[in-house]
């Protein structure tokens, strides 16, 4: 087919009227519809009851901050990277060092003044041995949401696309896996909750060329 | 140019199918000239990627926020396209230069193209791994005689070819970046 003729068929069969997407909204909604979906998950999968008692505590909050900011970082790397031809920012890096700087800064302090045994108490908690698997199953529905809108925007980037979305999940599901956590302890967090969002983002950024060409 | 392309770009938004028109025109021009500088003469290839490009150009215009400039947004799909043709490309070209000896035994124009293709990659590596890579890829030869006519043993025989694989598959997968 000559270039004038495929010209003459886009501009005549398909000439209809189109709104200019809005990436920030798009990923906003399927990331926030994926992290529901998360969330059933982990009620019929661990079940609710610890909810109540973790939501009130002061370190919810700081497991939640973290996760949050996380996430957030991944989201602003994302909305840049869905259009093409955008200058991708420091706003997103910045998010994620300043997350990164006072989560390592909290578990240092922490770590410092305890005893060698409730040094290592702290490090490990519990859980340590589910936690990070359990963050990257619950970023899978998220992950998911997120590609599908990717597809309709046009990321030109795709593995750097694949490990912003893959953060951005990760950083939801920690959000969401906290109010079902138990652990209390910012070394605890700084390891294990950063081990599953880090690999959300290297699984997604492995995924990414693959899901996400067009 | 830009202010010019982003108003035709609006209005082809909003529905104008006259608007479209001129605009994937005036693109068509200037993405034959974009291709055509990284595509040295391969003219069909160019052509290819026009229309590629054109097609994505039409089928995203949803995702241009006119709040920005038009032509890094067009460009930077134009790049994709570009990076994404390479990147099939090379998985031909390994291909091809596998299959090389029965491509260049046969007299078929379409085939010529890949003949200078591997004749180019071949120039880029040192005379001796050269020789080596064109008695057993292309000549036929087996791996004795090949090293017998360069005057090495078979072991650094076979480690010069293989060697001299990896480089092209880099040469040419690098050419995407």
């Amino acid at each position: 087919m000559k270039t004038s003729e495929l010209i003459a068929v886009l501009a005549t069969a398909d000439s209809a009227p189109v709104r200019p997407a809005a990436p920030a909204n798009r990923i906003a909604s399927a990331a926030l519809v994926g992290a529901t979906a998360a969330l059933a998950i982990l009620a019929l999968w661990l079940g609710f009851q610890p909810l109540a008692a973790a939501a009130g505590a002061s370190w919810f909050w700081m497991k939640a901050g973290y996760s949050l900011a996380a996430a957030t970082a991944g989201f602003l790397l994302l909305v840049r990277l869905a259009r093409p031809g955008a200058r991708i920012g420091f706003a997103g890096a910045a998010v994620g060092c300043a997350a990164l700087f006072v989560i390592w800064m909290l578990a240092a302090h922490a770590s410092m003044w305890a005893s060698d045994d409730h040094r290592t108490a702290l490090w490990l908690g519990e859980t340590w041995r589910v936690c990070a698997f359990r963050i990257l199953v619950l970023a899978a529905p998220i992950y998911a949401g997120v590609i599908i809108i990717l597809r309709r925007l046009a990321p030109t980037r795709l593995a750097l696309s694949g490990a912003a979305a893959g953060l951005l999940a990760g950083g939801l599901s920690a959000v969401v896996y906290g109010l079902y956590c138990q652990e209390n302890a910012a070394p605890f967090v700084a390891a294990w909750y950063s081990a599953g969002i880090a690999g959300s983002a290297l699984i997604g950024a492995a995924l990414g060329p693959r899901l996400l060409r067009w | 140019m830009e202010a010019e392309l982003k108003a035709l770009m609006i209005a082809a938004q909003a529905g104008d199918s006259a608007a479209q028109t001129r605009l994937l025109t005036a693109l068509a021009g200037r993405l034959r000239a974009f291709f055509a500088r990284r595509l040295s003469g391969r003219a069909d290839e160019v052509e290819d990627l026009v229309q590629e490009t054109l097609l994505a150009i039409h089928v995203k215009r949803a995702t241009y926020d006119p709040r920005f400039d038009f032509t890094p947004w067009a460009f930077a799909i134009a790049r994709y396209k570009f990076i994404d043709h390479l990147r099939r490309l090379g998985g031909r070209v390994s291909v091809a230069l596998d299959d090389a000896g029965e491509l260049l035994a046969a007299d078929n124009p379409e085939e010529g193209a890949v003949r200078r293709d591997v004749a180019d990659l071949l120039g880029r590596l040192p005379a001796r791994q050269r020789a080596l890579m064109r008695d057993v890829k292309l000549e036929g030869y087996s791996m004795e005689e090949a090293a017998g006519r360069a005057g090495v043993s078979v072991t650094a025989a076979k480690v010069s070819v293989h060697r001299g694989m990896k480089r092209l598959m880099k040469e040419v997968s690098d050419e995407d970046l």
